[in-house]
C-alpha cells in the first residue's frame, strides 16, 4: 500500500484524517502511534516528520527525506485532490471553498486550543502533577471555550444545517473532532446548546454513527484511561505543560 | 478579468495579515479599493464594522457582496479566482499541500510568536501596561524556536518556504517577521539563512513590499528616537 498514515486517535486532528479516509474508502496503511509513549520524539519518527506532530502521511512518491506532509488540514486537502472525493467535502465552487478555508483558518487559534485545553486542565495535568488547576485559571479556560462556541454558532452555523450550507464539508469534520475533545474530559459542551447538539447529531449521522463512535473510542474512555494511566507516561510532557499552560 | 468589479478590502497596515493582502493585491494588479480601519482608534468595534465582521478583526474582503475573513482564506480565494502566476498557490496537489501545510502551521507558530514579541515590546508599553521581563524572555525564546523550525524544516532544501518560487506562505511569513522591527529589533540579524530568504522575498515583491511596510518603518523611527 503506498499511502501510510501515522495516527493517534486521542488527538483531534488524527481523528479527522482517520474519519475522512475511512468515509471515502481511501486505502491506507494505518500506522498507529502513541503520543503518550513519546513516539513522536523518537529518532525514527523524526525522520518522517521534523515537526514531530501527528497526523503525518507518506504517500509513495510524495515522500522526500524530511518532507512528509503533516497537519490534518493540509493532509485532507491533499487527499480530496488525489482521491477525487465527493465535491461537498471541499467544493469546487470557489466561494463555498473559501468558506471552508475561512473556518479552517479561524479555528486554529480558537476552538482548537480552547477545546484542547480542557482535556489538559481537567484530566492530564492533574494526573501528571497530582494537583488540580486553580479555580481562576479553570474558569478563564471555560470562558474562552464558551466564547469560541458562541462565535461558532453565531457566525459559522447560523441557521444552516452545516457550516457551508446543506452538505457536510471538511469544516464540519475538523470542527466536530475538536469540539468532542472537551467532552472526553467530562465537560458537556452540548448542554444548553440545542443548536450545537443538533449540528453534532447531523454530522455524526452524515459520517455514519459507527465510524464516528469508533474514531472517538479513545475520547469516550478518556476519563477511565487517565485514571489507570501510569503517571510516568506523562513525564515527558511535563516541560511542555509548564511552558504552555502553567507559566 | 473582463467585467469583474473591483474587490473592497478593510485594512489596517499595522496588521501583518493586512499587509500581506495589500501586497498581494498590488503586486498582482488586482483591482481593489481600500477602506482603512484604524485599530488604535477602535474602529473595528463600531456597529457597522461589527455587522460586516462579528469577529471585529481585519482584514476583511468584500467581493461584491461576498464577504470573507481570515487572511489565508482570502489570499487563497484571490489566488484561485484571479489569473495570478501558479507559484503563489500551485494547482498541483503535492505542491499546494506544502503551502497548505505552512499556512496551517503559521497561525500558532510564526504569527503567534512574532506577534507576542511585538505586543510586549511595543504595544503594551505604549498603552501604559507594566512590562514583564520573564514573559518577554519566554516570548523571545518561543520565537527563536519558530525561527529554528523555519530554517531547519521549511527552508532546508529550497530558497522559499514551500518551493523554488515564492508562494502565499512566504508572503504571510515575511509580514509577521517584519513586525518586531517596529521597535528596531531585527530578529533575523544573526540568521544568515533567513536573512537571505527575506532578501529574496523582498526582491520578488519590490515596491509593494516597502509601500505596505511604511508604517512599520515609521514606528521604528519614533520608537528608536525615544531611546
Amino acid at each position: 500500500m503506498s499511502l501510510e498514515i501515522y495516527l493517534d486517535l486521542f488527538s483531534q486532528p488524527c481523528r479527522s484524517v482517520y474519519i475522512f479516509a475511512k468515509k471515502n474508502d481511501i486505502q491506507f496503511d494505518y500506522k498507529k502511534i502513541s503520543l503518550f509513549e513519546g513516539y513522536q520524539y523518537s529518532e525514527e519518527y523524526g525522520k518522517i516528520n521534523l515537526l514531530r506532530k501527528a497526523p503525518a502521511i507518506k504517500d509513495g512518491d510524495f515522500y522526500l527525506a524530511e518532507s512528509v506532509t503533516s497537519c490534518s488540514v493540509a493532509i485532507m486537502l491533499y487527499l480530496t485532490e488525489k482521491f477525487h472525493t465527493p465535491d461537498h467535502w471541499y467544493p469546487a465552487d470557489l466561494q463555498k471553498r473559501a468558506r471552508v478555508n475561512e473556518y479552517l483558518s479561524w479555528q486554529h487559534s480558537t476552538i482548537r486550543p480552547h477545546g484542547s485545553k480542557m482535556m489538559w486542565f481537567k484530566l492530564l495535568i492533574p494526573k501528571a502533577f497530582g494537583t488540580e488547576i486553580p479555580k481562576e485559571k479553570m474558569d478563564n479556560a471555560v470562558e474562552d471555550l464558551n466564547s469560541s462556541l458562541n462565535l461558532f454558532e453565531e457566525k459559522f452555523l447560523q441557521d444552516r444545517p452545516f457550516i457551508v450550507g446543506d452538505q457536510i464539508s471538511l469544516a464540519d469534520l475538523v470542527a466536530i473532532v475538536e469540539i468532542m475533545q472537551p467532552v472526553g474530559a467530562g465537560m458537556d459542551v452540548f448542554e444548553n446548546r440545542p443548536k450545537l447538539k443538533a449540528w453534532k447529531d447531523r454530522v455524526r449521522a452524515e459520517i455514519g454513527a459507527e465510524l464516528f463512535d469508533e474514531a472517538h473510542q479513545a475520547i469516550f474512555y478518556a476519563q477511565e484511561a487517565v485514571k489507570t494511566m501510569d503517571p510516568e507516561k506523562i513525564e515527558h510532557f511535563k516541560p511542555k505543560i509548564l511552558r504552555y499552560f502553567l507559566s | 478579468m473582463a467585467g469583474r468589479q473591483a474587490v473592497k478590502v478593510y485594512l489596517d497596515l499595522l496588521s501583518q495579515p493586512c499587509r500581506a493582502l495589500l501586497i498581494f493585491l498590488k503586486h498582482n494588479k488586482i483591482p481593489h479599493t481600500v477602506e482603512l480601519i484604524a485599530l488604535r482608534k477602535g474602529q473595528q468595534k463600531t456597529p457597522e464594522f461589527t455587522k460586516l465582521n462579528p469577529m471585529q478583526k481585519v482584514p476583511v474582503l468584500d467581493d461584491n457582496g461576498f464577504v470573507l475573513t481570515e487572511s489565508d482564506a482570502i489570499l487563497k480565494y484571490l489566488a484561485t479566482t484571479y489569473n495570478v502566476p501558479d507559484h503563489w498557490y500551485p494547482k498541483l496537489p503535492e505542491k499546494r499541500a506544502r503551502v497548505d501545510e505552512y499556512t496551517a502551521w503559521h497561525h500558532v507558530n510564526t504569527r503567534m510568536h512574532a506577534s507576542t514579541v511585538f505586543l510586549q515590546e511595543v504595544i503594551f508599553p505604549m498603552m501604559g501596561q507594566p512590562t514583564n521581563p520573564a514573559k518577554f524572555e519566554k516570548a523571545l525564546a518561543d520565537l527563536n524556536g519558530t525561527l529554528d523550525m523555519l530554517e531547519n524544516m521549511f527552508l532546508k532544501r529550497q530558497p522559499f518556504l514551500c518551493a523554488d518560487e515564492i508562494s502565499l506562505a512566504d508572503l504571510l511569513a515575511v509580514c509577521e517577521l517584519m513586525q518586531p522591527l517596529c521597535s528596531g529589533r531585527d530578529i533575523l540579524k544573526d540568521r544568515p539563512k533567513l536573512l537571505s530568504w527575506r532578501n529574496r522575498v523582498q526582491s520578488a515583491l519590490s515596491d509593494s513590499f516597502d509601500e505596505a511596510h511604511s508604517v512599520v518603518y515609521q514606528i521604528r523611527e519614533k520608537f528608536t528616537a525615544k531611546l
